[in-house]
């Protein structure tokens, strides 16, 4: 276990963040553990609330504070310890070792600087070159994202650009320093299936390039089944599943990926009069229920599922698990619980 | 089809862009340019296409919501456009909308049965017991229990918003409802709990649905018969099997292979479109797909293709795109 650890370059463990609201403090992310392994691209998907995003932000410890914070937990990126980092030194990483892009490129770019103010920006903080040689990287690094014509395209404004093209430029800003870890928050979700396509198409090829880990999050299981290898379910602040995206397509564990890839409306040979559905709706986090937090809506359910909530069992390389008492499509002598 | 529900005949709707010294008129915006399709009885029909391609402008001007530039609907044979505004009012009951956004088509400061109540208000339906009785029918039809009446909408969730829009346009007993991206703003799982509340209304009230999306596969769910629009224009339109059996247009084809699928054993090979859709202020000349078409011929820079029928003569499926040429033509 330590060596499969010790090979995996971002580790989280236990990892906790609060939110301080009018009744009190709610836990956005609530004890969750995994590993990232270098040159994969893995999913985080679920629902709105479920916090994937929180998850996100707070591995570049970019989680508002306040109301936000990381309560509890270590974030192992290299061997340093994220959660304990001083304010300046992550300033340093960010953009560097590890960055971020965002859904929505247009609140994410800067309005009044061009393209190229915002890229060159970055460069320099974090590389002692010229102007003149962090301009020419500028529009190689726009050249790689698949903008055409980049050294005129450089001096343009966010506004001058279609989505597609502003998001181009939000990855090429965000590798631009060749990081060794990318967090996409849900990179397509704003733009058209055919741009989408362009640019995950687009985000692939950079990860091989790049040889970086990709850390996708979408509620889109169609993105994550075409563009990850792995992929993490969470629900109402836990993980719930991780596995192969082979593995959880394909064999389900957890009723709530199950529910969750039956429900989703797909391109089907014939047509079906309904589609099978999740009862009910996720539960509030200010009042959870005491068992497994799914225990309400799942089909599955059994009495001790309401006693104590279940936790993620892992398997050996920690690479997959499944957090349920009575998990679906079980492998005897796959699961075991850590210590 | 027999006679149609609603027949769109030549659709326009051109919205003015205003510029320049006096904010003349200096451009114009074709959202919806020459659009025709039939609906029938109790059927669906589902409008697909990116954003911009004018597919909420058309289902607005259908309602009269937006008024259509040139072109004719008919609704049961009456000729919607040529209504004053009386006699729109008395047609609006047939003919209803549910909205995109869940969060900004309830009134805030309205509680949930006012809000499920006003149509019936509007068109002084019935006693006030009967409107009352009415909208507890309703809440019950898209499965909501009585106890939401009194409340307003901050204290729901998207998904149970979008079932009071539901009732709301359920109201007045509607032959005819456009749903304006229904589900694009709801989460997976509560997008399939509304998509079935629609297909029970589909089925089991007989109401016919103009169905806007951007997406494919939810539009396959629902529909009986599909166009994709491109530009403004409805440039493929048959029925649903055969429009996902055999697509014809490029852009059909291409927007197809673009969605991604969650299944990791089905994946199909990608045709990924160069370039971004182009304004609609200044539309490609000839066909307004040439400039990302893989397939695209001298002539379609120049000539507007014609609406074809690419299938038989009794199951139509009707293309406008040059590859189709030699199929008969149909007058629009």
């Amino acid at each position: 276990m330590t060596d499969e650890v010790a090979k995996a370059l971002l580790s989280v463990r236990n990892l906790v963040v609060e939110f301080d609201t009018r009744y009190g403090p709610v836990r956005a992310v609530d004890d969750i553990s995994f590993d990232i392994f270098p040159n994969e691209t893995v999913g985080i998907v679920g629902e709105s609330g479920c916090g994937k995003t929180v998850t996100g932000l707070s591995l570049l410890r970019l989680v508002p504070s306040p109301p936000g914070r990381i309560v509890q937990g270590s974030i192992i990126l290299n061997g340093s310890d994220l959660a304990q980092l001083p304010e300046k030194d992550m300033a340093r990483l960010r953009g560097d070792e590890i960055s971020m892009i965002f859904q929505e490129p247009m609140t994410a770019l800067n309005p009044v600087l061009s393209v190229g103010e915002q890229m060159t920006d970055v460069l320099r903080q974090h590389r002692s070159i010229t102007k003149r040689a962090a301009r020419d990287a500028a529009i190689d690094m726009l050249l790689k994202v698949g903008i055409s014509v980049p050294e005129k395209r450089i001096d343009e404004y966010p506004h001058e650009l279609s989505g597609g093209m502003r998001q181009r430029v939000m990855i090429a800003m965000a590798l631009s320093c060749n990081p060794k870890l990318l967090v996409a928050d849900e990179p397509t979700t704003a733009l058209d299936v055919t741009t989408q396509a362009q640019v995950l198409e687009q985000i692939v090829m950079l990860q091989e390039e790049f040889h970086m880990a990709v850390i996708l999050i979408t509620h889109d299981l169609g993105v994550i089944a075409e563009t990850c290898q792995r992929a993490i379910v969470m629900y109402c602040g836990n993980i719930v599943e991780a596995g192969t995206t082979a593995d959880l397509f394909e064999r389900p564990r957890h009723p709530y990926t199950k529910g969750l890839l039956e429900s989703i409306p797909r391109l089907r040979d014939e047509r079906i009069p309904e589609l099978p559905v999740i009862p009910g709706m996720v539960p509030d986090l200010m009042s959870l229920p005491a068992g497994c937090r799914f225990a309400d809506r799942c089909q599955y359910v059994q009495a001790d599922c309401r006693q104590t909530p279940p936790r993620l069992k892992v398997s050996d390389d920690t690479r997959s698990g499944v957090a349920c008492y009575h998990p679906l499509n079980q492998e005897p002598g796959l699961v075991r619980t850590p210590a | 089809m027999s006679e149609p529900l609603l027949k769109v005949v030549n659709l326009e709707k051109h919205f003015p862009v205003r510029g320049g010294l006096f904010s003349r008129v200096v451009a114009k915006v074709k959202a919806v340019d020459g659009v025709s399709f039939e609906l029938g009885k109790q059927r669906t029909l589902g409008l697909v296409g990116e954003s911009g391609c004018g597919k909420s402008t058309l289902g607005r001007a259908v309602l009269r919501l937006h008024e259509p530039t040139a072109g004719q609907v008919f609704l049961d044979g009456e000729d919607i456009c040529s209504l004053d505004r009386n006699a729109l009012k008395k047609r609006r009951r047939d003919m209803q909308i549910i909205y995109q956004d869940p969060y900004a088509s309830l009134s805030p400061r309205r509680l949930i049965g006012q809000t499920i109540q006003e149509p019936l208000d509007v068109h002084k339906i019935g006693t006030p017991e009967e409107r009352k009785k009415r909208v507890e029918e309703l809440l019950d039809i898209v499965g909501l229990r009585k106890q939401v009446l009194s409340r307003y909408p901050h204290e729901f969730s998207g998904g149970q918003r979008q079932r009071i829009g539901i009732a709301r346009a359920l109201a007045l007993n509607p032959s005819f409802i456009v749903a304006d991206e229904p589900v694009s703003a709801l989460d997976v799982s509560v997008q399939s709990q509304v998509l079935n509340v629609i297909s029970r209304l589909q089925r089991e009230h007989g109401i016919a649905f103009l169905f806007i999306s951007h997406d494919l596969a939810v539009i396959q769910h629902v529909s009986d018969d599909v166009g994709v629009m491109y530009l403004g224009r409805l440039i493929e339109y048959s029925d649903s099997g055969s429009l996902y059996r055999d697509p014809k247009h490029p852009y059909t084809r291409a927007l197809m292979s673009a969605i991604p699928i969650p299944d990791t054993k089905r994946r199909a090979k990608r045709i990924v479109l160069a370039g971004d859709i182009p304004s609609p202020t200044n539309p490609p000349s000839g066909c307004p797909f040439h400039t990302r078409c893989a397939e695209a011929m001298p002539m379609c820079s120049q000539v507007v293709p014609e609406r074809v029928n690419a299938g038989s003569a009794a199951k139509p499926h009707y293309v406008s795109c040059h590859l189709f040429e030699s199929s008969p033509k149909v007058p629009a």
